[in-house]
């Protein structure tokens, strides 16, 4: 499978993702924001965490509208498969691609630590090598992670199965504690945890690695 | 021709910084202060002459980037 990894000005995840996809057997290009078209035959895109555009605006905003950022929602719009790890979860609910907002922290500080969270469903190409209501132990580093949705929107994740991840125990003021959500067709992902950052024993953990497997084998096309 | 754009937080979503806001001027002795929300203003130079066209055209840009109107809300004074 081929995997394109963005870089916005700000994002510092972009290479663990880019070595994650890698890990996985995947075949990664690096795509700079300034393009406005996607390599050909890409099947996944990775949108990286860190700080894009300096997080003017609102976490997420500017990145969500650079050149690149129309390919990418064309790209999901025609049933291609994206993963966003925290900047890049914010900018896919800026672009609109996943529902409600990630918010500034309820406690206020950047957390960094490691969180359990409990795979709340294996019915997506990014959770089945992991079993419904599993507990994983994947970090997380955010201050702007508090997801929030109104009650509408969240009756609907709840009875589409599309809440991805939850927090066990809940930092950060998210709604329902949740910490990943799917899109309706399960091809977009969006989580504030980084599962790039747990993928072989020297980062200190191989939590994240069963989904970066799971979806190089089990991607259809688009 | 310029533009003043106020965003704000939604009734009823919470503020955590307008609420740390709130809890500083409380240490600091302004008692009464029952809530804080905090909202940017945004202040564009526009091209444009005409002042529909012009509220027109910074709606459109509140819609598509300047607010996210799941979570804010906003308001337009042309000047």
């Amino acid at each position: 499978m081929k995997a394109a990894v963005i870089t916005f000005p700000g994002s510092n995840c972009d290479r663990d993702l880019f070595d994650a996809f890698a890990k996985a057997g995947d075949e990664v290009v690096k795509v700079w924001h300034k393009e406005t078209e996607l390599p050909a035959g890409i099947d996944v895109i990775g949108i990286p965490g860190g700080f894009s555009f300096g997080d003017y605006l609102r976490c997420g905003a500017i990145a969500s509208r650079s050149p690149i950022g129309q390919a990418v929602v064309d790209f999901a719009q025609r049933g291609g498969y994206v993963l966003g790890v925290c900047n890049g979860f914010q900018v896919l609910t800026e672009m609109g691609l996943l529902p409600g907002a990630l918010m500034r922290n309820a406690g206020l500080k950047f957390i960094s630590k490691p969180v359990a969270l409990t795979v709340t469903t294996a019915d997506s190409a990014f959770t089945s090598g992991y079993d419904k209501g599993q507990e994983i132990l994947i970090p997380i580093a955010h201050a702007e992670g508090n997801y929030q949705i109104d009650a509408e929107g969240l009756k609907q994740l709840q009875g589409e199965d599309r809440v991805a991840f939850r927090y066990v125990e809940n930092p950060n003021g998210a709604t329902d504690d949740i910490a990943g959500v799917l899109s309706a067709n399960r091809r977009v992902l969006g989580m504030m945890p980084h599962p790039e950052r747990v993928v072989e024993p020297a980062q200190g953990g191989t939590d994240g690695a069963a989904l970066f497997r799971a979806l190089s084998s089990g991607m259809a096309a688009a | 021709m310029k533009a003043r754009v106020h965003v704000m937080l939604k009734d009823g979503v919470l503020d955590p910084q307008g609420e740390a806001v709130r809890a500083a001027l409380g240490h600091m002795g302004f008692s009464g202060v029952a809530a804080v929300r905090q909202g940017k203003v945004i202040e564009l130079d526009l091209a444009a002459t005409d002042t529909a066209a012009a509220e027109a055209e910074v709606k459109a840009m509140c819609e598509k980037l300047l607010a996210n109107t799941v979570i804010e809300k906003y308001t337009v004074e042309i000047a």
